[in-house]
C-alpha cells in the first residue's frame, strides 16, 4: 500500500506546481478546515436568536453583521460550510461508489445487463433535478438526508457513463486477457485490474462535482427544499438576504460570496487534478 | 516413456461473420507429450491464435467449435465448465503473449502484479513476494526485490516478456503456451529469451505449444513441429526430420524463406507467391494448391489427406501419395 500513498504524494505536489491547483488547493484546505472546526470558530451560536441586536451591519462584535432575528451571519456561514460538506461530500462519493459498480458491471457484464443498466441511467437523467428534488421532498419532506439522496440519485449516471465507457475500451485489451488467462474471475479482474485504472479519471470528476453538488444544495434551500430552518445554510442565507435586501446587503454576501470561492476552489483543484493525472495515465499505457 | 499431456483431435472452429462462417481451424489433430516443446508455425492469419485461445476457451465471442476434442491429461475441455477452465488457467496451463508491452496493468506494480496471480496460493504476503523475487531471479532480472515496486513502464520490452514469463511459470504449470513471444524484440533479446525459454524448462519440465512464424527459432527450440497452412496441418513430425527432408511444398518454401536460413541477408526476403485462400469460402482440392509450383491435376479436385509418412511425421500433399503408391 505504501504505492498509493506516494502515488497521492505526487499528485499533490504536482497540483500544488500549478499556479490555479495551489489556489484551489489552499480555498478547498480553508473551508475544510473551517467546516471540520466550525464549533470552535464561531463566535455565537449560529441559531441562537438576539432580537435586540437585529439586522445590524459589519462590526466588531459582529464581523458581517446580523440577520432579521439577530443570528451572527458570520457564524452562520461557517455553519453552512459545514452543512454544505456534508451533503455534497457524501452525496457525490455515493454516487461516485454506485455509478462506478454499476458502470463497471453495465461495461463488463452481458449485453443484456448493459442494455438495462444504460435505461436506467437515462430514465433517472430525464428528471429534471428541482422537479425530482419537488417530488422527493412532498414524498419524504425536506431534510440534510433528503438533499443528499436528491443529489446522490441525480449523479449517479454521469459517473456511472464514464465508468462504463472506460471498462469497455479496456475489458478488450490484452492486459486483461492476460490476467483472464491467469485464472483470474470476473470480481477479480473488475476489482483489482480495472478499478484503479479508472478511479483517477472518476475522482477528477467528483472534484469538478463538489461545486455542482453545493450550488444544488444552496438552490434547493433557496427554493425551501433544501435544509429545513433553522439550520444554517449558504443556500439558505442567500433566500433570508434576498428577501431583505434593502435592509442590510450583508446577508446576500455571507451566503453568495462562500458559494463563489468553493465553487471556484473546488474548480480550479478539479482541473488542475485532471492536468496531473492524466498524462500521468497516458504515459503509463 | 512419453505421457500426452495435450490432445488436439479433428478440431474444427468458425468464426461466424457477415459473409458466412470463416472456417479458421480445420481437422487439426496433434499431440504435446510431457515435458516435450512443440513448435506451430506458419504464416500470419494461419490460424495460430485461433487455436490458442481454444485451447485455453478465452475466443473471442463469434467463435463456434464445429467438430473434434481438445483434451488436456484426457478431458476434453471443450466440455469443462467454465469454472473448471479458470482452474487451469494461470495453474495447470498458462500463457506468454505476443506483446510485452500490452500484458501487464499499467497501473499497478510488478509486484502487486505477482501478487494478485497468486491468490490460489494460502501462502503468507511475504512468502508470495519472496517466490515472485525468486522468479524475477530465474528470468534474469537483475535486483528483484526492488524491481517488484516498479511500474511496467519502468522496464525494457525485452524485460517485460521475461516477466510475463516468469507469471506464466510462477504455478509451475504442466503446460506453457508463448504465442509469438519474442516477435516484437529484437533479434539479440529473441536470443536471450529463447535461451532462457530452454533452461527455465529444464528446470521446471513443463511442456511448451511454441508459437512462431520463424522457423529458425523453432529449430532451435523445439522437439517437434506442426505446420499450418490457411487453418489446416499441413506437415507435422520430428524437428530435424522436418528440416532435413521437408514432405509439403509449403514448409519447403517456408524453409527457404526463413531469414535465418539465408546466409546472406537479402536485402528483401523472399516470400512466397500469392495469397491465403479466403477461409470464408474455400477452394476445392487442396488449399496450397494456387502457390504450389507442383500442382498436378489431381490437387484441383481431391483434397490431400494429412498421412503418415514414417512414424511421427505426417504430411499432407498428393506428391507424397504417389510414393506411398509406387
Ligand atoms: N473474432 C474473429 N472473427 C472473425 N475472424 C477472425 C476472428 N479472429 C480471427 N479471425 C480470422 O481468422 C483467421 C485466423 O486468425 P488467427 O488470429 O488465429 O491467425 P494467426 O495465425 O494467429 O495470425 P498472426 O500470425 O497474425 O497472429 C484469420 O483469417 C483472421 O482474420
Ligand atoms: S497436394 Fe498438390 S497442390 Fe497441394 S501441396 Fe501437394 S502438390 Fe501442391
Ligand atoms: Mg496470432
Amino acid at each position: 500500500m505504501e504505492k498509493s500513498r506516494s502515488e497521492l504524494g505526487q499528485i499533490v505536489v504536482g497540483v500544488a506546481r500549478d499556479p490555479l491547483g495551489l489556489m484551489g488547493l489552499i480555498i478547498v484546505g480553508v473551508i475544510v478546515f473551517c467546516a471540520i472546526f466550525a464549533y470552535w470558530i464561531v463566535p455565537y451560536d449560529p441559531i441562537a436568536m438576539d432580537i435586540k441586536s437585529r439586522l445590524q451591519g459589519p462590526s466588531a462584535a459582529h464581523l458581517l453583521g446580523t440577520d432579521q432575528l439577530g443570528r451572527d451571519t458570520f457564524s452562520r456561514v461557517i455553519a453552512g460550510g459545514q452543512v454544505a460538506l456534508k451533503v455534497a461530500l457524501p452525496a457525490v462519493f455515493g454516487a461516485m461508489a454506485i455509478g462506478l459498480t454499476l458502470g463497471m458491471i453495465a461495461g463488463y457484464g452481458p449485453k443484456w445487463l448493459d442494455n438495462l443498466l444504460m435505461l436506467f441511467f437515462d430514465t433517472i437523467r430525464s428528471f429534471p433535478t428541482v422537479m425530482f428534488a419537488l417530488a422527493v421532498v412532498a414524498l419524504i419532506g425536506p431534510s440534510l438526508q433528503t438533499v443528499v439522496f436528491v443529489v446522490m440519485a441525480t449523479s449517479i449516471p454521469t459517473y456511472g457513463r464514464v465508468a462504463r465507457t472506460q471498462t469497455l475500451t479496456l475489458r478488450n485489451s490484452e492486459f486483461i486477457l492476460a490476467e483472464r488467462s491467469m485464472g483470474a474471475s470476473m470480481a477479480r479482474i473488475l476489482g483489482v485490474h480495472m478499478l484503479p485504472n479508472i478511479i483517477g479519471v472518476l475522482a477528477v470528476l467528483a472534484a469538478m462535482d463538489i461545486p455542482t453538488v453545493i450550488a444544488l444544495e444552496a438552490g434547493l434551500s433557496f427554493l425551501g427544499l433544501g435544509v429545513k430552518p433553522p439550520t444554517p445554510s449558504w443556500g439558505a442565507l442567500l433566500k433570508d438576504g434576498y428577501s431583505l435586501i434593502r435592509q442590510t446587503p450583508w446577508l446576500v454576501v455571507g451566503g453568495g460570496l462562500p458559494i463563489i470561492l468553493a465553487t471556484l476552489g473546488f474548480t480550479f483543484l478539479g482541473e488542475s487534478l485532471r492536468d496531473v493525472v492524466d498524462p500521468k495515465l497516458r504515459k503509463q499505457r | 516413456m512419453t505421457e500426452t499431456l495435450l490432445e488436439i483431435d479433428h478440431l474444427s472452429v468458425d468464426y461466424e461473420t457477415g459473409r458466412g462462417d470463416l472456417k479458421a481451424l480445420r481437422d487439426i489433430t496433434f499431440d504435446v507429450n510431457k515435458g516435450e516443446i512443440v513448435g506451430i508455425v506458419g504464416e500470419s492469419g494461419c490460424g495460430k491464435s485461433t487455436l490458442i485461445s481454444s485451447i485455453l476457451r478465452l475466443t473471442a465471442p463469434n467463435t463456434r467449435f464445429r467438430e473434434g476434442e481438445i483434451r488436456f491429461k484426457g478431458q476434453d475441455l471443450l466440455q469443462a465448465s467454465e469454472r473448471h477452465m479458470r482452474d487451469l488457467r494461470g495453474a495447470d496451463m498458462s500463457i506468454v503473449f505476443q506483446d510485452p508491452m500490452q500484458t501487464h496493468n499499467p497501473v499497478l506494480t510488478i509486484g502487486q502484479q505477482m501478487l494478485d496471480i497468486q491468490h490460489r496460493s494460502k501462502q503468507s504476503k511475504a512468502d508470495k513476494l519472496a517466490h515472485a523475487a525468486k522468479m524475477l531471479g530465474a528470468v534474469g532480472i537483475p535486483d528483484p526485490e526492488a524491481r517488484l515496486k516498479q511500474y511496467p513502464h519502468e522496464f525494457s520490452g525485452g524485460m517485460r516478456q521475461r516477466i510475463a514469463i516468469a507469471m506464466a511459470l510462477m504455478s509451475e504449470p504442466d503446460l506453457l503456451i508463448a504465442d509469438e513471444p519474442t516477435t516484437a524484440l529484437d533479434a539479440t533479446l529473441e536470443v536471450q529469451i529463447i535461451e532462457r525459454l530452454q533452461e527455465l524448462q529444464r528446470e521446471f519440465h513443463c511442456a511448451i505449444l511454441f508459437i512462431s512464424h520463424h522457423l529458425g527459432v523453432i529449430a532451435e527450440l523445439c522437439d517437434r513441429v506442426v505446420v499450418m497452412y490457411a487453418g489446416a496441418v499441413v506437415e507435422s513430425g520430428d524437428v530435424r526430420e522436418i528440416f532435413h527432408d521437408p514432405k509439403h511444398p509449403y514448409t519447403r518454401r517456408l524453409i527457404e524463406c526463413d531469414p535465418g536460413h539465408i546466409k546472406e541477408r537479402a536485402r528483401v526476403l523472399p516470400t512466397i507467391p500469392g495469397e491465403v485462400p479466403d477461409l470464408a469460402n474455400l477452394p476445392e482440392g487442396c488449399i496450397f494448391r494456387d502457390r504450389c509450383d507442383q500442382a498436378m491435376s489431381r490437387c484441383a479436385t481431391e483434397v490431400p489427406p494429412l498421412d503418415q509418412l514414417k512414424e511421427g511425421h505426417h504430411a499432407a500433399c498428393w506428391l507424397n501419395h504417389e510414393e506411398v503408391t509406387t
